[in-house]
């Protein structure tokens, strides 16, 4: 009998150390992005310094994207707290109802353009679209425009240009037809169509993810292409013979979410206040070329006065570029895609 | 009397031919029942792991992103150009593939299998090693092989052959040229099996008989192979029609086959049906096409293995 209790008494002790453990885990959050350099940098300006003054833990994943995300809610097995989207997949992914709502008295929204911030999404990095063009071709008398881009005559060569990121094609398509960048948007689809399919027999190649971009400009199989700039920059920091500028960039911006039914909403929300923080925000343009979505962080003096001009998102260079409407694409992206699939694919 | 008696035993061995063939019946039938149940885990796993999720995703395939049944997943072939121009390029890119991997595999499995032991092993080697490669590695290896930098035509231009370098990567060659590499393998090694198991002393008679070595070849070798290569080729023509990684790197966006298509179709509708019904529609006609194979190559082949 006395053993049987002392056999009881163990397993109940057993069985509460089981239960005592999400106790202790509910001070980790799982925060997804997209892996790579750009990871590392977000967990040294982000994750580290958050985890650090929360006294929290933040594991890391990384994430393909809306796919995954709709695929844990709807199959009722969120794994992340916090992950990163593109901000149209953020306007998607929140029409779906896939992500909790941010709670704006925790969250300082004040420096974050208003466009960025939503019920359940909010804006946290910068990537901009720009021209590359390469110098041992052009010299310095390279394509610096749209419009010198589209112009076949005077700037003979092979081109490439994103077939994966259709909605940025529009728009630079758009910049190309001669519209100044505060009447991109709305984007007049058919007209931008028409835009790319004047270029379109002269694309040697339609690339489909930034690494393709960078290798194609690279090893000189193209002589200039729309690229992302973190890409474009690190071609110049490896000595590759290009020149980019942000003019008639085209500015997209990345978003963060809480997945709905995360397990640790409340931290997820106090991490994530810290991560679009102007003082977190300023750290990270010190690792990696995406600018920061808080343009207070410009204020903070971390960043050196040399390095602001090359930042994409620096208040200098946010007037020379259009913003991507993530609403705009929310209600478009199919159409524009399928006819924009329809006409490259001729 | 002998007559009788030769009646009566006729009877006697017609029942015990009938009891026998009974009991023989029932045998078999044992045997059957015997061979299914040992049989019915590995069925069980094959409906498991394939009719089960093949039926899913055809259930899938018949709703629209707001839960409904639609036929719209299936409409938008029809409504969209581009779908169709994809599934055509699938199957020509297919095509072209699988024959340039005949035209290459059969010379070389040929080759190996009249190779002493010894030779043919070391041989068989390099067809295996590159398999063992990760298809990403070879895929940009040949990019930077056939590239407008790359070494051939920066060979070709310092050897003056040629002044404008040679479109052949991120265009169909390039497509063509990066599969038919990864796949040829899949070909050579099922057809060098079956050319090993060709009974020489065939080929011997023939000459016996008064064949030249041509007439041997094209009327008994190469009959013989046939079966070998009817299973090369239906392996390789069914994994270029799923091909992924290689047109998406060596087609520069100008080659889409159906696989990148799903990919496309399932990230841009926030519905797997649209993405399912993609997969619906190539494993049909993948079943039609393999069918009319069957019928055309298979029979032919099987013919020729039976008769042997």
């Amino acid at each position: 009998m006395n053993r049987i209790r002392n056999v009881s008494i163990v397993t109940i002790a057993g069985l509460m150390a089981t239960v005592a453990v999400p106790a202790i885990a509910a001070d980790t959050i799982t925060v997804a992005s997209w892996g790579g350099t750009y990871q590392e940098a977000q967990t040294k300006a982000f994750f580290d310094p958050a985890a650090a003054a929360l006294g929290i833990t933040i594991k890391q994943d990384t994430t393909n994207g809306l796919d995954d995300v709709r695929l844990q809610v709807t199959g009722n097995a969120v794994k992340w707290d916090i992950t990163e989207l593109g901000a149209d997949e953020c306007a998607r992914g929140s029409k779906e109802g896939l992500f909790e709502k941010l709670d704006y008295g925790v969250i300082d929204k004040s420096g974050i353009n208003p466009k960025l911030v939503h019920d359940d999404w909010v804006g946290i990095s910068y990537t901009s679209v720009v021209l590359i063009y390469r110098t041992d071709v052009f010299g310095d008398k390279g394509p610096k425009t749209w419009a010198d881009f589209w112009n076949v005559e005077k700037f003979p060569g092979r081109r490439a240009l994103s077939s994966s990121q259709s909605t940025e094609t529009l728009s630079v398509a758009a910049l190309a037809s001669g519209l100044p960048i505060d009447k991109v948007y709305p984007v007049d689809i058919d007209g931008a169509l028409k835009s790319v399919d004047k270029i379109r027999g002269h694309v040697d190649a339609w690339w489909t993810s930034g690494a393709q971009a960078m290798q194609l400009v690279k090893d000189g199989e193209v002589d200039m292409a729309s690229i992302w700039n973190g890409r474009a920059g690190t071609l110049k920091k490896e000595g590759a013979p290009v020149s980019f500028s942000f003019d008639q960039g085209v500015l997209t911006a990345d978003c963060m979410v809480i997945p709905k039914g995360a397990k640790n909403k409340e931290a997820a929300m106090k991490a994530l206040a810290m991560f679009v923080s102007p003082q977190l925000q300023a750290n990270l343009p010190l690792y990696v070329d995406n600018g920061p979505v808080n343009e207070k962080a410009f204020e903070t003096g971390k960043i050196p006065p040399e390095r602001i001009k090359d930042i994409n998102s620096a208040p200098e260079n946010v007037k020379k570029q259009v913003l991507q409407d993530a609403e705009f694409w929310r209600d478009n992206l199919v159409e524009a895609t399928e006819k924009f699939n329809n006409l490259i694919q001729q | 009397m002998s007559a009788q008696s030769t009646l009566v035993n006729d009877t006697a061995d017609a029942t015990g031919r009938d009891l026998n063939a009974r009991a023989l019946r029932a045998d078999a039938r044992r045997e059957e029942l015997r061979l299914l149940a040992l049989l019915s885990p590995s069925l069980l796993l094959v409906f498991a792991i394939i009719i089960v999720p093949v039926g899913w995703l055809f259930w899938l395939s018949l709703f629209d992103e707001t839960g409904a049944l639609s036929a719209s997943n299936y409409a938008r072939f029809f409504e969209q150009a581009s779908y169709v121009r994809t599934f055509i390029t699938t199957f020509k890119v297919a095509f072209i593939v699988t024959g340039a991997c005949v035209l290459l595999g059969y010379p070389l499995a040929y080759m190996l299998s009249q190779l002493p032991r010894r030779a043919a092993s070391i041989c068989l080697i390099f067809v295996i090693l590159p398999f063992w490669t990760s298809v990403l590695v070879r895929t940009y290896a040949w990019l930077v092989i056939l590239q407008r930098k790359g070494l051939i035509n920066s060979w070709l231009i310092d050897l003056g052959v040629i002044s404008q370098p040679l479109p052949l990567a991120n265009n169909l060659s390039g497509v063509v040229i990066g599969m038919t590499h990864i796949l040829l393998p899949f070909l050579v090694l099922p057809l060098y099996a079956s050319m090993k198991t060709i009974d020489t002393d065939c080929l011997r008679a023939g000459m016996n008989l008064g064949a030249g070595p041509v007439a041997t070849f094209r009327q008994i070798f190469f009959p013989l192979s046939l079966p070998g290569l009817a299973s090369g080729v239906v392996i390789v023509f069914v994994l270029c029609l799923g091909f992924f990684v290689t047109p998406a790197l060596m087609g520069g966006g100008k080659v889409i086959m159906w696989a990148m298509r799903m990919e496309q179709t399932t990230s841009l509708y926030s519905n797997w049906g649209a993405g399912a019904a993609l997969g619906v529609v190539l494993l049909a006609v993948t079943l039609a096409l393999l069918g009319l194979f069957q019928w055309l190559l298979g029979a032919r082949a099987t013919g020729v293995w039976s008769s042997r």
